[in-house]
């Protein structure tokens, strides 16, 4: 099915968590400049990464997204102070789990962009595309 | 209870003083303008009677007896007779033999003429004296013993043999140094040795306090002495206390000490400053370690015209020197150290070339990576050096040694890449400035983990957006200034702490704040008072409540990051417009399609 889906005009379903002071600003900046990310980016604002709670990536691969993208402002820039140091543990933490689900681990990224790094945002949504459509759609549920 | 002094009325060489009781003859003399001769009385110490030159005659009823006036003190009806020829003739007597011992002292030569005493009658003992000016009156001992109780001075041996020693003969490690000894010395004989002269005015800067009770700067404010707890003997052994002796209005206190003050306040301004990166970290520069190698502040100290040189441009050995290098960007601008510039570099090191170009007639060679003259005036500024004829030199140098030719005296050598001209130069110098990094304030850290504000990766305080709030913190209420926010020069720093402290008062004018309504709070019933979530904020908001067993979200401090929502293994805190139903069905929604 999958290989069905990969050449029949298949899109993955990228969910993405962005802090709203550093990764959230950095993707307006790449759409203001237009520099072409991933189109299959599906965005949800939070305060800050650290609000990602882990039940939240499982319950959005659970309702059908392909890859998950979290963004977070870089270590020692947290507007929080100390939120993204959170994050990272988290995720690294869950990353171990993800394996036990059957969940590819390369289908969660956590990823440092600042607000003035629009460019690094377009280009690391677009490789994250990419390596999700190598991946294939995500059929642990069947 | 306090001793009421009883007045006594006694009769000094026929006149009639009033004094308090238990004063003695000396000073009861003294108030009455007479004179009484003596060698060894000090006001410091206790009257020790040991030179015997003020004996005085003391006539009570028919009795009369011959007493030493420092330590004699008055009573009611005492007749003193200072001037009767059986005092003369001891005192003369007396200053005989003293003048015997040391004719060459010059107080003891004064003393003798003023008592008539014109020629020694008695033989001088056979031995050299002339170097030796002390006439064994003790008070260096006393006050060494008594006041500052540090008990270094002894007297050794008896007879013509008895003088004032130190132990074995040898520096004692208990001698502080404080010069007591010296200053009560009526001849002069003791002498404090100057370490400081005796190793070149230069040899270490001398930055901190010179005496136990010191102005701090010549700047300081409030311009009042200040007490250094660790050299004030007082203050370490009990002894001494002679700085409130002397102390009219009675201001000195030993019994103050440091005290934690909480104020409450609204507000605060962080300008916590900056620190010189030491340049010890480039050894190749050997900073501390080369003679003449100076950092900036170093340079500034000697500039000063109170500094340790008066202001003058000097070797450490006190030669003028023939070429000074100044060094820009070290340790900032530099993958290895601080990558930022650090601003006011530059500008200082043409003012430093400025200065050597006018106090001597020193070449000056300034080593630079870029010349950044960025200010009102700055350009105009750099300019005028290279018509001075100040040397340019583009390139970062890569050492600096000590070289010395054909026996002459060394020198230093600075080894830089000339980029302009594409080749590798040694340029022979007497002095090197070099400009160290401006660097955070080494307890940044502190006061950050303190007020629950971030630093950026270059560890300056971070400010709210760069361009468009670089006064305020994303911690409501405090604001920074200067250099804790990150490099800057003076008039920089004056305009960011007068918008910082416009925008504090716009505040308090106001009355009020209004805060972010995105915050978290707890349900009371679901909270089971794990307490994960209190170490969590990093603005300190969650308190825990002993007697609900429940953990508070304090709403002024929440700046709603929702770091506790997500930990919160009972999903009992919820973050307002970030809540889990919020986001599941925005997954929920944005999945689907």
């Amino acid at each position: 099915m999958s290989e069905e889906k990969k050449q029949n005009g298949w899109n993955p379903k990228i969910a993405a968590f962005l802090c709203n002071w550093c990764t959230y600003t950095g993707a307006d900046l790449a759409g203001v400049s237009r520099l072409k990310s991933s189109p299959c980016v599906r965005i949800i604002r939070v305060m800050c990464s650290g609000r990602v709670d882990p039940s939240f990536i499982l319950k959005a691969f659970k309702k059908g997204a392909d890859g998950i993208f979290i963004g977070g402002c870089h270590i020692g820039d947290c507007h929080y102070s100390e939120g993204n140091y959170k994050t990272l543990r988290r995720i690294e933490f869950l990353k171990i789990f993800l394996e036990d689900f059957g969940i590819d681990p390369k289908r969660l990224r956590l990823e440092w962009i600042s607000a003035s790094e629009g460019d690094k945002y377009a280009a690391t949504t677009l490789d994250f595309e990419k390596q999700i459509r190598e991946l294939g759609p995500l059929t642990f549920m069947n | 209870m306090e001793r009421s002094i009883r007045m006594v009325t006694v009769n000094i060489d026929g006149k009639k003083i009033e004094v308090a009781e238990d004063t003695t003859i000396l000073k009861a003399a003294e108030a009455a303008g007479i004179w009484i001769p003596s060698m060894c009385y000090s006001d410091l110490l206790e009257p020790y009677g040991v030179c015997r030159l003020c004996s005085v005659e003391v006539i009570r009823g028919k009795r009369s007896r011959i007493v030493t006036a420092c330590n004699y003190p008055v009573r009611e009806g005492l007749t003193v007779n200072t001037n009767s020829d059986k005092v003369k003739w001891i005192r003369k007597i007396l200053m005989e033999l003293m003048y015997s011992r040391w004719p060459n002292v010059p107080v003891v030569k004064e003393m003798a003429e003023r008592l008539e005493v014109t020629k020694p009658r008695f033989v001088s003992l056979e031995r050299d004296e002339s170097e030796n000016a002390c006439i064994l009156c003790g008070n260096c001992v006393n006050i060494c013993r008594d006041v500052v109780k540090a008990s270094v001075l002894s007297f050794e041996g008896i007879g013509i043999e008895r003088k004032v020693v130190l132990p074995f003969n040898e520096q004692s490690e208990t001698c502080i140094s404080c010069g007591a000894c010296a200053y009560v010395c009526p001849t002069g004989h003791i002498k404090i040795k100057s370490l400081e002269t005796e190793r070149g005015a230069l040899q270490d800067f001398y930055l901190g306090p010179k005496s136990a009770i010191n102005i701090p700067t010549l700047q300081a404010v409030p311009r009042v002495p200040v007490i250094d707890k660790n050299s004030c003997i007082k203050m370490q052994t009990g002894g001494c206390g002679i700085c409130s002796e002397f102390c009219e209005p009675g201001a000195i206190n030993y019994e103050m000490k440091d005290e934690e003050v909480d104020i409450e306040v609204g507000q605060i301004l962080v300008t916590t400053g900056f620190n010189l990166f030491d340049p010890q970290q480039i050894p190749q520069y050997g900073y501390g370690r080369l003679d003449n190698v100076y950092n900036s502040l170093d340079f500034e100290f000697m500039l000063n015209s109170t500094g340790p040189t008066g202001g003058t441009i000097q070797c450490k050995d006190g030669s003028e020197p023939r070429a000074v290098g100044i060094i820009h960007c070290v340790g900032s601008r530099d993958e290895n150290y601080k990558k930022y510039c650090s601003r006011v570099c530059c500008m200082y090191a043409l003012k430093f070339a400025h200065l050597v170009k006018d106090r001597t007639k020193a070449e000056v060679y300034q080593f630079y990576i870029d010349m950044r003259a960025f200010g009102k005036g700055y350009e105009e500024f750099y300019k005028r050096l290279l018509d001075e004829g100040v040397n340019m030199i583009r390139g970062k140098v890569a050492e600096i040694t000590e070289e010395s030719y054909n026996g002459n005296k060394p020198h230093l050598l600075v080894k830089c890449e000339d980029t302009l001209i594409g080749k590798f130069r040694e340029i022979p110098v007497d002095m090197v400035i070099l400009c160290p990094a401006i660097e955070p304030a080494q307890d940044a850290a502190k006061i950050k983990k303190i007020l629950s504000i971030s630093q950026s990766p270059d560890k300056f305080f971070l400010e709210r957006h760069p361009k468009l709030d670089p006064i305020s913190t994303m911690t409501d209420g405090i604001f920074i200034a200067g250099c804790a926010q990150g490099p800057k020069d003076i008039p920089d720093s004056v305009a960011q702490a007068s918008a910082a402290a416009a925008r504090i008062l716009s505040l308090i004018s106001l009355g009020e704040v209004s805060v972010d309504p995105i915050k978290a709070n707890v349900i009371e019933e679901f909270c089971s008072g794990c307490r994960i979530c209190n170490n969590l904020c990093p603005y300190t908001a969650i308190s825990f409540l002993e007697d609900k067993k429940i953990s508070d979200i304090n709403e002024m401090l929440c700046k709603g990051c929702g770091t506790c929502v997500a930990a919160c293994p009972a999903s009992a805190i919820t973050g307002k417009g970030f809540t889990d139903e919020q986001i599941l069905a925005e997954l929920e929604g944005l999945l689907t399609v």
